[in-house]
């Protein structure tokens, strides 16, 4: 056995699932009766902790088997081909999973040949994958001396290694500061467009990866939301996205006071742009109380809302969806 | 500093610019599960020497190995001294392993979690589960490397042993002779490392932390020689153990990694009166059937953790 080229016939979707059930033995339903295909490209997979997006995953590497229903990654199951399906899929876990006492270029040069690539390819790409994700220079020092945003971009660099088809990504902003994350999305906004490898991206915050996804697929409690391409979610409406270092509080405080309608999210604020003078407003709010201003941005509507209220969000699962 | 995301950049070389070609696919060879499981126990094998890692992970191994092979050289040098023709021998190769096994274990106390603890405690196996490698080929290779790092430790003491005695003989009859010894004590050798690195990899699979792990190691081979001192000394409490005690006595041997397998070799290359009495396959068997216990859990934790 010298190679296991299994690339999905073309056309066909990436992942799909029919009716796909997953309980566990203590009881706990992690999917229900989800049915899903997923087109290439960078796709979003959002859901709350506890939605049932690492089971998901799981089910898809091969690594755990469902309870019911069918599911196929690049055209193949998980449950019978899960070996063939694993060398072709690079995996980005949520966790910390790097040893300290290794550089990055020795780990991601292991991680390649546990993938089955060669020696000397093995090395290769692994410098390759380090400098795509902009870690060449540093290559040679050891992990734990590495930054977060570093350790976050080694964990993307062994999933990239050995050139998959489709690179399942877990939470891959976790513990990042804005400039990181801002960088690591458009890293993978990257990936998926200029090196043509479709990617999957698992995230509970929405506004992230709203940025960077062709499609959204949401799940809640194991069962689907809604998924739908990016363009037929979105309104026209736009958003402000304050984000400041430090009395996060008193700005909300005081722009609610200002009669704008404040919400909340993580460590930002967003307002709705609903005149011309509400980037003003919002500048001098933070003038006044003297913050210091991280970023300020316009986004597209967050279309958190649409999940919870859109209209597909009573559009039964069984009828599947297709992104 | 190299930006986040790489751009094209043209970079002067030899015979002009070169460009930077962005993403290439990989075309070559998929070598698979197989040709994963082997590099997986390649780089644990050198893992056990330090190989590949800083200069103090290399210390400890070496150091021991260094230890034995000195002990080793001693032993051949004081056989050679001997009086031509002499029955008395300076050493026996088969004892050597049991007289140097607390060797054999700081060895393993270290190795193992090197191995093993070190993969948990960093959280890197979901990286390797994500793999072609299946749930059972991680903890296998693992063990292969550990029991292989093992028999080295003791077969190149043995060679060391061999070679020394057979350039000292001068007749080709004799070094027929302690080639056959020599073998002797290969088996002994790898039935220990075998029943070591079992036990020492089934114990630090339960501890991310390696200093916790190799406490635990020595403290579970160390423990058992006063068990074994107690058994003894009930059965020979009445003198010279016979009847019930005297099979007390034969089986006393079991109950401790360090004797068990040299009642195997007391069994197979012992020719005068047997310290295990009739029980000589009662040893083997155990000693099998305890390796194969440890390996079997082994499996067993290595199915349910990183899940």
């Amino acid at each position: 056995m010298t190679s296991t080229q299994t690339r999905a016939p073309s056309g066909a979707p990436l992942i799909a699932t029919q009716a796909l059930t997953k309980r566990y033995p203590n009881g706990v339903t992690a999917l229900a009766d989800l049915t899903l295909a997923v087109s290439p490209g960078i796709v979003g997979l959002v859901g709350a902790n506890g939605a049932g997006k690492s089971t998901l995953i799981k089910i898809l590497l091969g690594l755990l088997p469902p309870t019911a229903g069918r599911v196929n990654v690049l055209g193949l199951d998980p449950v019978s081909h899960g070996e063939d399906i694993r060398a072709r899929v690079g995996y980005m876990p949520e966790n910390d999973c790097l040893p300290p006492d290794i550089s990055a270029a020795e780990f991601v040069t292991h991680m390649a040949r546990m993938s089955g690539l060669p020696k000397t390819a093995a090395r290769e790409r692994a410098s390759e994958a380090l400098r795509h994700v902009g870690l060449y220079e540093e290559r040679y020092r050891q992990i734990g001396g590495y930054s977060t945003g570093m350790k976050q971009r080694v964990k993307l660099a062994q999933a990239l290694v050995h050139d998959p088809d489709l690179l399942l990504l877990d939470e891959p902003t976790n513990g990042l500061d804005p400039a990181g994350r801002d960088a690591m999305l458009t890293l993978i906004q990257r990936i998926g467009t200029d090196f043509g490898i479709s990617v999957v991206v698992c995230s509970h915050l929405l506004g992230e990866v709203e940025r960077i996804c062709d499609s959204l697929i949401a799940i809640d409690g194991g069962r689907l939301l809604r998924a739908d391409r990016i363009e037929n979610m979105t309104t026209s409406r736009d958003v402000l996205v304050v984000e400041v270092a430090e009395g996060i509080d008193q700005l909300e405080t005081r722009l609610a006071g200002l009669g704008l309608t404040v919400s909340r999210d993580g460590r930002a604020l967003q307002v709705p742009l609903a005149t011309e003078s509400t980037y003003d407003q919002i500048l001098g709010a933070v003038a006044d109380l003297d913050l210091p201003l991280h970023s300020l941005d316009q986004r597209r509507h967050r279309v958190a809302e649409l999940f919870a209220n859109g209209p597909a969000a009573t559009t039964s699962p069984r009828e599947g969806a297709h992104v | 500093m190299s930006s986040p995301v790489t751009t094209a950049k043209p970079q002067s070389g030899p015979g002009g610019v070169i460009h930077d070609i962005g993403y290439q696919r990989y075309t070559g060879p998929r070598l698979g599960r197989q040709y994963a499981t082997r590099s997986l126990f390649v780089h644990s094998l050198r893992t056990a020497y330090g190989l590949g890692r800083s200069g103090a992970a290399k210390i400890f191994p070496w150091g021991i190995l260094g230890l034995l092979i000195s002990i080793a050289a001693i032993m051949v040098t004081v056989q050679s001294q001997l009086p031509p023709g002499t029955e008395q021998r300076a050493f026996t190769y088969w004892h050597v392993p049991s007289q140097t096994s607390i060797l054999t274990l700081l060895f393993c106390a270290v190795a193992a979690p090197e191995i093993v603890s070190r993969d948990l405690r960093s959280g890197v196996l979901p990286l390797y589960f994500s793999r072609p490698l299946s749930r059972a080929d991680y903890p296998v290779a693992k063990f292969a490397a550990l029991t292989t790092a093992v028999f080295l430790l003791g077969l190149i003491p043995q060679l060391v042993l061999f070679l020394g005695s057979a350039f000292s003989q001068t007749r080709m009859s004799v070094v027929g002779d302690e080639f056959g010894l020599f073998l002797e004590g290969v088996v002994i050798v790898a039935l220990m490392a075998v029943l070591f690195s079992a036990i020492a990899m089934l114990i630090a699979s339960l501890s991310g932390r390696r200093a916790v792990a190799a406490a635990l190691i020595v403290g579970a081979f160390i423990l058992t020689t006063p068990v074994l001192g107690v058994l003894q000394s009930l059965a020979l409490a009445n003198g010279a153990p016979t009847g019930v005690a005297g099979q007390l006595y034969y089986l006393s041997y079991l109950v401790s990694p360090f004797t068990i397998v040299h009642g195997v070799g007391d069994w197979l290359f012992n020719e005068r009166e047997s310290m295990v009495g009739p029980y000589g396959p009662v040893y083997l068997v155990a000693t099998l059937a305890v390796a194969a216990i440890c390996l079997l859990l082994t499996l067993v934790r290595y199915g349910k953790v990183a899940r």
